[in-house]
């Protein structure tokens, strides 16, 4: 490893723009003549749209123009789609209604968009919005997903009778419950996976610009994957074909999932631009808004249970989820309950059989779709809340429960589709166990007891899939986009590199990791190679960061593209230096004819090939490469999780005295990068465990947690230091060896709090997320 | 936020004829609640008049056993003031707890208490210090001030120039905050003056900050934790909310007043 | 409409306002300082901290009229020409950022917290200074290294200068 290359701890490029307050984000942004958007929105769960009139509003100081969804309608301009489609238990498609960019004659969720005023100032827009007079007929509401598909719940969109989207089921049924009928133990458990509010700081933003003279649209957004927007717009939006439309995602203020979709108001900017004659018009949320309509995460109930012989060796395991998907079907929503949820099932361990029932169901709630983890969390969060009840209820200490149970062949071949393909899960566990410390918890325990708090520890052996997989077999399974990158490698003629990546960074550090990866190949200094991404007009294309993919999958493309950067450079070598080609080495920069003193320096090799002066016979000029990389199978990060707890038993408040994180990702490129990932995951796991809730009136559906008032964000004072290692198995599956690392600690982190709480105050029976208020409770009740 | 007329006054005497002769005016202190309201259209008032540039209305003075705090002193200010920590260290303490640092630099004491919040920090220590509230108009006892949730004995031509909080034997306050807001889901504040023992609990009560009477009258002989011990508060006076139920919060006033009866020392 | 005169980054500025302008509005506005950010409508994020006549304020709690007078820094107002401030180069260092949304305020409050209680700064107390700032990348472990960080450097530098 050189001193930039992988595995170094280099300090991060991009970092100079941020910290002095140049980072330039879509709401920066300032076009010619910009105006300003602002939508009004439902103040109701559920209605019908009887009239809306706009004649005090067109008439408001600054106002221009003010569309509705008729008018959306009437342009023939299309709906948002569900890209992956699921199949139920018999056969049929999943049922998914209509999305329109601006609602129309029907509203569905509180903040669902009803029109959209246009004007000289924000202030101005949203002066005449109020003014805008939607005569509404308030129908009843249903938010809960249990209740969702009674007979009296009422009808959300028509073509999905009781509200069922889909009825999904994998694994094999009659096995499973075959081997809980002869099983020995079997542990059971009422779960609700707590909806969340994604969150990133930066509130999503729009700029949508028409060009009448070029009749070409213009794109600025707050994307994870804008070259997926530009592809939905086109192809099933209708905006303009891809050639007339331009995506710009710029420095993105986080995502989380939460700004991988196509959202409504991106529609609606482009449209109206060209409606009011070509002059940008721009949408910026502000909280409020991003708490009513970015696309909220997780929101399962489900029952649970895991069959196991009398040595507590796992014979089986059961799961029924009812899963939220809100008012519409959002961009990837389908595919987060299912196949990135019940393909989990497994967990770490030899668990001969396996099924999942899943019905996803409509309510009149913000769409959900994936956030942080993705199913995944869901589904750590049932097996390893299963294994430490088993471990309870049997009397086993329940990291030897772990233990007797781990995978330690590879490749597995799980029950429920994966393959894992690399792990060590015990070096997971022993690392973790002398981490924390674990034979001295009994004494840490008493002497907390002295100081009047409960103590108690808590597990997690968590994996994960991510990178997301080959697209034939994503393809096979619904998804209606492949899951590869592509990547482009420019050589300057003064040796100088630009990656085009089809990556997206938006807090990730690419422009850094990335910029390694070029160092440890070619010998250049981080400072000579700048990392492309975010916009449709440079880059080649690309599916965008989400997945724990841009490491896996998006540097592998940059590999495939450098091994050619490489091949072509080394040719034009040897014929300079006039040696075989199979002699040429590239070493700091320099290539070398192997046994001998001959060396060129990387740029005199780029100049010559830009030259084109004296090149082998037929080769084209130029030192340019682009790569496609498909993904061969999921990479499994896992790791082993304990948390440490000291709950005050009068008020119900809990401390986290400890949380040790343990995780394998394969090769890392930054250390620190890495661990920084692994903070941010852990801190936002923690947050569902302890804090954070979506919650709604179930009468009115009104947002009841709609500003930082009511949904608790983790704070400093709320999260610990953190102690973060890891074991290192190389995923055999790409070049690198890398697995992903950027969900994995708010994967493997909730159910690692939820037992130890559990376990500190002695009730099993508790809920994310574990308020002060709920553990009193438990207490109490225990 | 809608259209407003902002005012800066210098005076006290300006401010107050001003409020006096304005139709649909609110009166902007440190604005850390008041301008939130109103970006959020929750507020509109069509005049705002700035107090925070009124000398009169800031500054802290010790002297003859009481503190007087000008009603436009920061919590910040309060929180570092020498001559409130020596004299009532609870008071100095609670500031430091108020919102966060960058809200402790411009909220006021006075914006405060005039807002009363149920979950504010501040009325829970003017009511349990038995303080006086000294407006452009009048002095009104801290019983008389506080008359339910956001609503308090001032008038609407009335402004609150400043706090005399007599300095009692000794005093506590203890928090526990809303884990979203920061705000107090339970404050409890304990002084012991010469009168007697006062408990003002703020956060918890459905009808903003209360005294806790069953509380003074058991501490009167015995001012130890456990004097507690045996009452208990009827949850139908107590707020009910998605961060805990009525039950919950009666339980932590019995906790919080607990905990700073043994922070009294 | 208002007519307010300040100081920004050391530049003394006039304009001409609304009423209801916002600080935050006015800065990233009409001075186009769009370093300072706004993430939330209630007063809690602490994306637009910044400094006035010396202390740490959220630019989205402040009318601009009321900063009529002021001396303002913002986060574009901190390096002095190419050199970083201290806490600016501690983030850096310790990766106190990812997404760099909340860090422009982070860093103000950082500044703001040092300034004020002098001296290097434990865990605990920077944990609570950071009260009024929410960043949802970090799971603040690298921001609070950054402070403390920051804190004793700049500690030792009072001390070589006194």
């Amino acid at each position: 490893m050189g001193v930039e290359g992988i595995g170094a701890r280099v300090t991060r490029k991009e970092d100079r723009r941020f910290i002095t307050g140049k980072g330039r984000y879509t709401d920066d942004i300032v076009l010619k003549d910009t105006t300003y958007g602002v939508f009004v929105r439902s103040p109701h769960a559920h209605a019908k749209i009887l009239s809306i009139d706009t004649t005090a509003a067109k008439a408001a100081p600054g106002v221009i123009e003010i569309l509705t969804g008729a008018d959306l309608a009437g342009d023939r301009i299309g709906g948002l789609i569900c890209g992956w489609m699921i199949h139920s238990r018999d056969g049929t498609p999943m049922k998914a209604g209509a999305h329109p960019a601006i609602a129309h004659e029907r509203v569905r969720h509180v903040g669902d968009q009803v029109a959209l005023v246009i004007a000289e100032t924000k202030a101005q827009a949203r002066d005449a919005a109020e003014l805008v007079e939607v005569d509404y007929e308030i129908l009843p509401a249903v938010v809960d997903p249990a209740r969702a598909m009674d007979a009296d719940a009422p009808l959300i969109h028509d073509v999905a009778p009781s509200n069922l989207i889909f009825d999904w089921v994998l694994g094999d049924e009659e096995a499973t419950e075959a081997a809980f009928a002869k099983a020995a133990h079997v542990v059971e458990l009422d779960i609700i996976n707590n909806r969340l509010s994604p969150n990133p700081m930066e509130p999503r933003s729009a700029i949508g610009y028409y060009d009448e003279a070029e009749e070409h649209y213009d794109l600025y957004t707050t994307s994870q994957n804008p070259h997926v927007a530009r592809l939905v717009l086109s192809a099933f939006v209708g905006i303009a074909p891809e050639h007339k439309l331009r995506v710009v995602a710029p420095d993105v203020g986080g995502g989380f999932g939460a700004k991988i979709y196509i959202y409504p108001e991106e529609t609606a900017c482009l449209w109206a631009s060209k409606r009011i004659g070509g002059r940008p018009v721009k949408w910026t949320s502000d909280r409020t808004e991003a708490f009513l309509t970015d696309c909220h995460g997780r929101d399962h109930v489900t029952k649970a249970k895991l069959a196991l012989a009398e040595d507590g060796t796992f014979l089986a395991l059961r799961s029924d989820t009812i899963a939220n998907i809100g008012a519409y079907m959002s961009t990837f929503s389908s595919a987060t309950p299912t196949y990135l949820h019940g393909t989990l099932l497994s967990g770490q361990y030899v668990i001969p059989a396996i099924f999942t029932n899943v019905k996803a169901v409509y309510t009149n709630t913000t769409p959900v779709d994936a956030y942080r983890g993705a199913g995944r969390p869901e589904a750590t969060y049932i097996v390893e809340r299963l294994v430490e009840t088993a471990a309870r209820q049997l009397g086993m200490d329940p990291a030897e429960l772990r233990r007797k149970n781990f995978i330690r062949q590879f490749p597995y071949q799980t029950p429920v589709i994966l393959t894992y393909d690399a792990g060590d899960f015990e070096a997971n566990l022993d690392k973790a166990l002398a981490a924390v410390d674990y034979a001295g918890f009994p004494a840490r325990k008493a002497e907390a007891k002295t100081r009047g708090k409960l103590r108690g520890i808590g597990f997690s052996s968590y994996i994960e899939a991510c990178g997301i997989a080959p697209s034939q077999a994503v393809g096979s399974l619904g998804s209606g986009v492949g899951l590869w990158e592509s990547a482009e490698v420019r050589v300057n003629p003064v040796g100088t590199v630009e990656i085009l990546t089809g990556s997206h960074s938006h807090g990730q550090g690419h422009e850094t990791t990335f910029a390694q990866l070029v160092n440890e190949r070619l010998g250049i200094g981080l400072n000579n190679v700048q990392i492309v991404h975010g916009d449709t007009d440079k880059v080649q294309f690309g599916m965008g960061t989400y997945g724990s993919r841009s490491g896996a999958v998006g540097m592998s493309a940059i590999v495939k593209a450098l091994d050619k950067v490489e091949a072509k450079a080394k040719k034009i070598a040897a014929h300079l230096m006039e040696a075989s080609e199979a002699d040429i080495v590239i070493e700091d920069g320099e290539l070398k004819v192997a046994g001998t003193d001959k060396k060129l320096p990387f740029f005199q090799v780029a100049l010559a090939a830009y030259t084109a002066h004296n090149l082998p016979a037929g080769m084209e000029p130029g030192l340019k490469e682009s790569a496609f990389y498909d993904p061969t199978n999921f990479t499994y990060p896992a790791g082993t999780y304990i948390c440490e707890v000291e709950v005050d038993p009068d008020t119900g408040k809990t401390e986290i005295v400890q949380f040790v994180a343990v995780d394998d990702f394969g090769r890392i490129i930054n250390p620190m990068i890495v661990e920084g990932q692994v903070h941010g995951g852990l801190a936002q796991g923690i947050g569902q465990a302890l804090m954070e809730g979506v919650s709604y009136d179930p009468e009115s559906g009104q947002l009841l947690t709609g500003s930082y008032m009511d949904y608790c964000m983790p704070r400093a004072d709320d999260v610990p230091s953190f102690k973060v290692d890891h074991v290192t198995t190389l995923c055999p599956g790409n070049p690198l060896g890398m697995k992903g690392c950027g969900e994995a600690g708010a994967i493997g982190s909730p159910p690692a709090v939820i037992n130890a709480i559990t376990d500190a105050i002695g009730n099993n029976n508790l809920s994310m997320p574990a308020t002060p208020a709920k553990v009193w409770a438990a207490i109490n009740a225990a | 936020m809608y259209q407003t007329t902002y005012h800066r006054p210098s005076t006290v005497q300006e401010a107050a004829s001003l409020l006096a002769s304005a139709e649909d005016v609110k009166l902007l202190a440190g604005g850390q609640t008041l301008i939130p309201t109103m970006k959020q259209r929750l507020a509109a008032p069509a005049n705002l008049i700035d107090l925070g540039r009124i000398a009169e209305l800031k500054g802290i003075t010790v002297s003859g056993g009481t503190v007087t705090i000008g009603a436009g002193t920061t919590h910040a200010e309060v929180h570092t003031s020498a001559d409130v920590k020596a004299a009532i260290p609870a008071l100095a303490k609670l500031a430091g707890g108020i919102g966060d640092p960058h809200v402790r630099h411009l909220g006021t004491i006075g914006g405060s208490v005039a807002n009363n919040d149920p979950a504010a920090d501040y009325p829970s220590a003017v009511l349990g210090l038995g303080a006086t509230v000294v407006t452009t108009k009048r002095e009104i006892p801290a019983d008389d001030f506080f008359a339910g949730m956001f609503t308090t004995a001032l008038e609407e031509d009335e402004i609150i120039v400043r706090f005399v909080f007599p300095v009692p034997r000794k005093a506590a306050y203890a928090k526990f905050a809303n884990p979203a807001s920061r705000y107090a889901m339970t404050g409890v504040f304990v002084a012991v003056t010469g009168d007697g023992v006062r408990v003002a609990v703020t956060g918890a009560g459905s009808d903003g900050v209360f005294r806790w009477m069953d509380a003074e009258a058991a501490l009167a002989s015995d001012l130890s934790p456990s004097a507690l011990d045996g009452l208990s508060l009827d949850p139908s006076g107590m707020l009910s909310d998605i961060h805990g139920d009525a039950a919950y919060r009666a339980n932590l006033v019995k906790v919080m007043a607990k905990r700073a009866l043994a922070a009294l020392g | 409409m208002a007519t307010i005169s300040l100081t920004v980054n050391g530049k003394a500025v006039t304009a001409t306002v609304e009423d209801r302008t916002l600080l935050v509005q006015y800065l990233r506005e009409n001075l186009g300082l769009t370093g300072t950010h706004v993430g939330c409508d209630t007063s809690q994020c602490g994306a637009c901290v910044i400094l006035v006549d010396g202390r740490a304020v959220k630019a989205c709690t402040m009318l601009a009229a009321q900063a009529d007078g002021s001396t303002v820094t913002t986060i574009e107002g901190l390096a002095t020409g190419d050199q970083l401030h201290p806490v600016q180069a501690a983030f850096r260092e310790h990766h106190g950022l990812q997404c760099g949304f909340c860090t422009p305020g982070m860093i103000m409050a950082a500044v703001d917290m040092i300034n004020r209680r002098g001296g290097a700064l434990d865990e605990q107390t920077i944990r609570h200074e950071l009260e009024g700032n929410i960043c949802r990348c970090t799971g603040y472990h690298n921001i609070v290294k950054a402070i403390q960080a920051a804190s004793a450097e700049m500690a030792g530098m009072r001390q070589a200068a006194e």
